[in-house]
């Protein structure tokens, strides 16, 4: 077995982005998140990397796009209201093709909101955030060991795909403690003959931009992208179901809702109720085959969310609306309890037996 | 085991210190009427002493906290009664300590009356389980940046060496060299080895001040 280390959700992101091969980090304090930070500035200068505390997280986020364009792993990293800072960035990200990796470990919003855990970015981070057609790929830990595989993931993709990854984490995740394996495989990399290197007389300019003033050109652009999504969306969706073979109710939840639920499932069982759950690992690309082949087998869906209820409209989507989707959750910085959800899934199991 | 009139918690942040520090508060309640345990953790907002409050209520055991801890307000406040920790001399006292260098900064303020009461323990507690300790020389620098930044040397080590749930008896044993490394090259004991509760029948006569932990309950 490989040797373990105790860590925070947040080192192990900081710790396997470093492993995953990542020498450049940019970034600006911000609680739930801070210990990613504290981490590069201890680390990085020991290996030769750079860890640069900028004055803002908008300059963070072009520090970000400045290294990407280069060719080289880059990431920052915030928390909810930072990453709305960031959103211009991510969408000039996206404009220009680059990638990288963003963390975002949520907090209760809007606004300044509170620094309790929270998962009610998921539609910034599911549609894009900034303004523009774009998506990121939206990765979802739901364990410190997944916060690190997560992460050196998350650069394979954005590499893969010239598009940013971001780890869509919360507070709970970034601060808890548990045992790590870091024993990863060298991280896959790819040829970027597009990064801005120097010409060395060799070869045409390279040019990184996201401004093109030709409508006809634009469109081009955004079509050829889409494209790329729709292969995204067929090939990497990627999801964890749990006891749902003979599963009657379906719980939907990601990250830190999964673990509750996990345990409110476990405790109907042994009452006898048929509850499976479907934990999507990538929110986007959404895992719409798991939903769609359970919306023909069970009788409802119960999303459990830290937000008002974003993710149910997903559920609803990948399910055309097929089965009742119940919403159980907790907003502001709450953690809905296991027996909130087994209520509801007690609930479901009467509404939905019915219909 | 003997305490000083006040004993303090300070280390490399996530080795411990708090679940270490509520079981030494709860402990020395067992021998003393006037105890407290102060919260100065300047650095982390969240897993403070203040969680386990009501524990500390139901003992009688007094909490010297700043109003502001776990009120979602993110700002580094220290308690209005700080003073008390060196003034009032009848009560035995836990300090817990925020992480790092950045968090024993609040005691250089307190240095100069600790050292002239001269009636405390200054215990650091290790994990060799982190990922920035792993080994005596990583550990020692860590500790020295601590002394520097609190203006009071350690007198005694804790090792809390564990990998949180999945801890085995042998993750335990095989940290004792360890912990008896950082002591001697630091010129101090190791005064007690922290174990979770259901690990230390297992462990018991095996290694030299064994001392059993409540951990704080999850339910994630």
């Amino acid at each position: 077995m490989a040797e373990k280390v105790l860590m925070k959700g947040n080192e192990a992101i900081a710790e396997a982005a470093i492993l995953a091969g990542c020498r450049h980090y940019f970034g600006y304090p911000i609680t739930p998140q801070t210990e990613i930070a504290a981490y590069m500035a201890k680390k990085m200068p020991k290996i030769g990397g750079t860890f640069l505390q900028a004055e803002s997280e908008v300059a963070a986020i072009n520090m970000v796009y400045g290294v990407a364009s280069t060719g080289m792993r880059v990431m920052t990293s915030s928390s909810s209201p930072g990453i709305s800072l960031k959103s211009e960035g991510l969408s000039y990200l996206a404009g220009a093709d680059l990638p990288a990796l963003v963390v975002n470990v949520q907090r209760g919003g809007p606004g300044l909101g509170g620094i309790q855990p929270s998962q009610s970015d998921y539609f910034q981070a599911t549609r894009g955030g900034g303004h523009g057609d774009y998506h990121m790929i939206v990765l979802a830990p739901a364990s410190v060991q997944e916060m690190a595989s997560l992460t050196v993931k998350g650069f394979e993709l954005a590499d893969k795909y010239r598009m940013t990854s971001m780890i869509l984490a919360d507070g709970t995740m970034g601060q808890m403690m548990e045992p790590v394996s870091l024993d990863f495989e060298a991280s896959q990399t790819v040829e970027k003959p597009w990064a801005t290197t120097g010409t060395k007389m060799s070869r045409p300019h390279n040019i990184v931009n996201s401004l093109f003033l030709q409508p006809d050109e634009l469109e081009k652009y955004n079509f050829e992208r889409y494209e790329r999504y729709k292969r995204i969306e067929e090939t990497e969706a990627m999801c964890e179901e749990y006891m749902m073979d003979d599963a009657e109710i379906c719980v939907a939840a990601f990250g830190i809702a999964a673990r509750v639920s996990k345990n409110a499932v476990d405790e109907a069982r042994k009452m006898g109720i048929k509850v499976g759950l479907i934990r999507p690992i990538t929110v986007w690309p959404f895992p719409k085959a798991a939903f769609a082949k359970a919306a023909d087998k069970v009788k409802a869906f119960i999303s459990v969310e830290l937000s008002m209820g974003q993710m149910i409209e997903d559920v609803k989507l990948a399910t055309s609306c097929k089965k009742p989707v119940f919403l159980c959750n907790r907003a502001g910085g709450m953690i809905p309890a296991p027996e909130q959800v087994l209520a509801s899934i007690k609930e479901a199991a009467e509404i939905g037996g019915a219909n | 085991m003997e305490y000083k009139r006040l004993t303090m918690l300070c280390g490399h942040y996530g080795t411990g210190k708090t679940n270490v520090a509520v079981n030494l508060a709860l402990d020395l309640k067992k021998q003393y009427t006037s105890v407290a345990v102060a919260d100065l953790d300047i650095v982390n907002p969240y897993f403070r002493t203040k969680d386990s409050e009501a524990d500390f209520a139901a003992s009688g055991i007094e909490l010297i906290c700043s109003r502001y801890a776990n009120t979602n307000l993110d700002i580094p406040a220290l308690p209005e009664n700080l003073y008390r920790i060196t003034e009032d001399r009848e009560t035995k006292m836990i300090l817990d300590i925020g992480g790092d260098d950045s968090g024993a900064i609040v005691l250089g303020r307190l240095a100069p009356a600790i050292l002239a009461e001269n009636d405390y323990e200054m215990l650091t507690v290790i994990n060799k389980y982190r990922p920035l300790t792993p080994d005596v020389e990583s550990t020692i620098e860590v500790l020295r940046e601590i002394e520097a930044a609190s203006k009071i040397p350690f007198t005694g080590i804790v090792n809390n060496s564990n990998l949180g749930e999945e801890t085995t008896p042998e993750d335990v044993l095989a940290s004792v060299r360890y912990a008896e490394n950082v002591a001697s090259a630091m010129g101090i004991p190791v005064v007690m080895t922290t174990v979770k509760a259901d690990l230390y029948a297992k462990l018991a006569g095996k290694i030299p001040g064994l001392f059993p932990l409540q951990l704080q309950k999850k339910y994630y």
